[in-house]
């Protein structure tokens, strides 16, 4: 139980870290830089009381935010997706209950991950720059930015799901 | 009373995601809102002293382009001073008759592409930077001091949509208010243009003076193409003589009649 508290805040801090000193400069194409934090709340472990998820993601978004003066953009959604997770892995994985200490997401097949990691990720920058611009009139921007930037943040989360987790059969 | 708690039990993760959802939302508007965004920033010690680290890393690989800059600056200073030379000498130097002292600080967070950019720099209260004092760089102006903390300032940045920056012509003196409309980083508009200026593309647009932010004249950019129709000037486009996504060094302009003029206007209400 520590050793996985502490793994998680290990986690927390890097993907802090590479997310507001190298990611949030790259400026691909004069504006794609890559979200790669939500990376977190992808391989946090199933739990059956979610209150520690909510909060974790809610402080998780919000420090993101702190450091690149946005409120709380990325706090909003990050809580939304870490609320979303269990109910559309249920729907992808078709499982009407999922076996919470075995499940480990790096286990499923290459498909279904990226199946996953997709949905996750559009609905989470949908929300970013639906409400950075906050208005109708720049729907076609909030559409435009939100599908280019979510290719390359799942390219990202992808290869480091498959680079960064060791593929175990069980947990123990 | 049993049915509300067996709700609030059954419901629990909703409701907290609600609240949670709430409360950013909260912080999102309030961070919006001009001279409320205190809380959410990143002025505070450990943001900017993380930025003030990583930036003096890679501060190296600009130093070329910086130096430049330095030397084109000097050298446009001292060309102006040379068509004054007998106005300065027989000015006399007293400092108590400076409008504006500036402050040199340095970018130690660049932002250009989201919709509301907001940069941060590394003098702060005790460098004697308060709000509401304009920024500039040696090309152009930047923006304006949102919240500061002891050694940090952010600055809202001119491509954000709360910034509204008092804008005139070089060559006729009409006045109109720069806004972003969010699309392109070198690019800005300009508004409230009377039909009656004659307005052509290359004009230069420079700052009004006509607020305590900045003083009169300082270079924004050309106009770059415009529409008209027999009532208004529509969607003029200014290209920014700063290149926004490469900033370094800045000037931070305070004002010294501020207190006075805004005593002045307080009166009046």
């Amino acid at each position: 139980m520590t050793r996985d508290t502490l793994l998680l805040s290990f986690r927390f801090l890097i993907l802090v870290l590479i997310q507001v000193l190298i990611l949030n400069n790259i400026h691909f194409l004069d504006y794609i830089n890559p979200n790669l934090y939500i990376l977190f709340i992808f391989l946090y472990p199933l739990e059956k009381e979610r209150a520690n998820f909510l909060w974790v993601s809610f402080l998780l978004g919000l420090s993101i935010d702190i450091f690149s003066n946005s409120g709380g953009i990325n706090a909003a959604a990050a809580v939304c997706i870490a609320y979303f997770r269990l109910p559309i892995f249920k729907l992808v994985l078709n499982k009407p209950e999922l076996d919470f200490k075995l499940f480990r997401l790096n286990n499923e097949s290459f498909l279904r991950i990226l199946v996953l990691v997709s949905i996750l990720t559009s609905i989470h920058h949908f929300i970013i720059f639906g409400m950075e611009y906050f208005s109708l009139k720049s729907l076609k921007l909030i559409i435009y930015k939100s599908v280019s930037t979510s290719i390359f943040t799942i390219i990202l989360s992808i290869l480091s799901i498959l680079l960064f987790t060791k593929k175990k059969t069980s947990n123990f | 009373m049993q049915q509300i708690a067996f709700f609030i039990e059954k419901y629990k993760y909703f409701l907290l995601f609600l609240v949670l959802e709430i409360f950013a939302f909260l912080l999102t508007v309030q961070s919006n809102s001009y001279h409320k965004s205190q809380f959410i920033n990143s002025a505070n010690s450990i943001t900017g002293g993380l930025f003030n680290t990583s930036n003096s890393f890679f501060e190296y690989t600009s130093l070329k382009t910086e130096n430049q800059k330095l030397a084109i600056e000097n050298t446009a200073l001292r060309n102006a001073l040379d068509l004054k030379t007998e106005e300065v000498i027989t000015f006399e130097i007293d400092s108590t008759q400076q409008k504006n002292i500036y402050t040199t600080g340095k970018i130690i967070r660049n932002n250009y592409t989201k919709r509301n950019n907001i940069l941060t720099i590394n003098k702060g209260v005790r460098d004697g930077i308060t709000q509401d004092m304009g920024v500039i760089s040696s090309k152009g102006i930047v923006g304006v001091i949102n919240a500061t903390t002891s050694k940090y300032a952010t600055v809202l940045s001119i491509l954000n949509s709360h910034s509204k920056i008092n804008a005139r012509l070089k060559n006729s003196n009409y006045i109109g208010t720069l806004a972003w409309n969010g699309t392109d980083y070198k690019t800005t508009q300009l508004h409230d243009i009377q039909r009656q200026a004659n307005i052509k593309v290359g004009d230069t647009v420079v700052t009004g003076g006509k607020s305590t932010l900045f003083p009169q004249g300082l270079m924004i950019g050309t106009i770059l193409s415009f529409d008209s129709n027999s009532k208004k000037y529509e969607n003029i486009q200014i290209l920014l003589a700063n290149d926004m996504s490469n900033l370094g060094y800045v000037y931070i302009i305070k004002n010294r009649d501020i207190e006075e003029i805004q005593q002045l206007e307080n009166n009046d209400d």
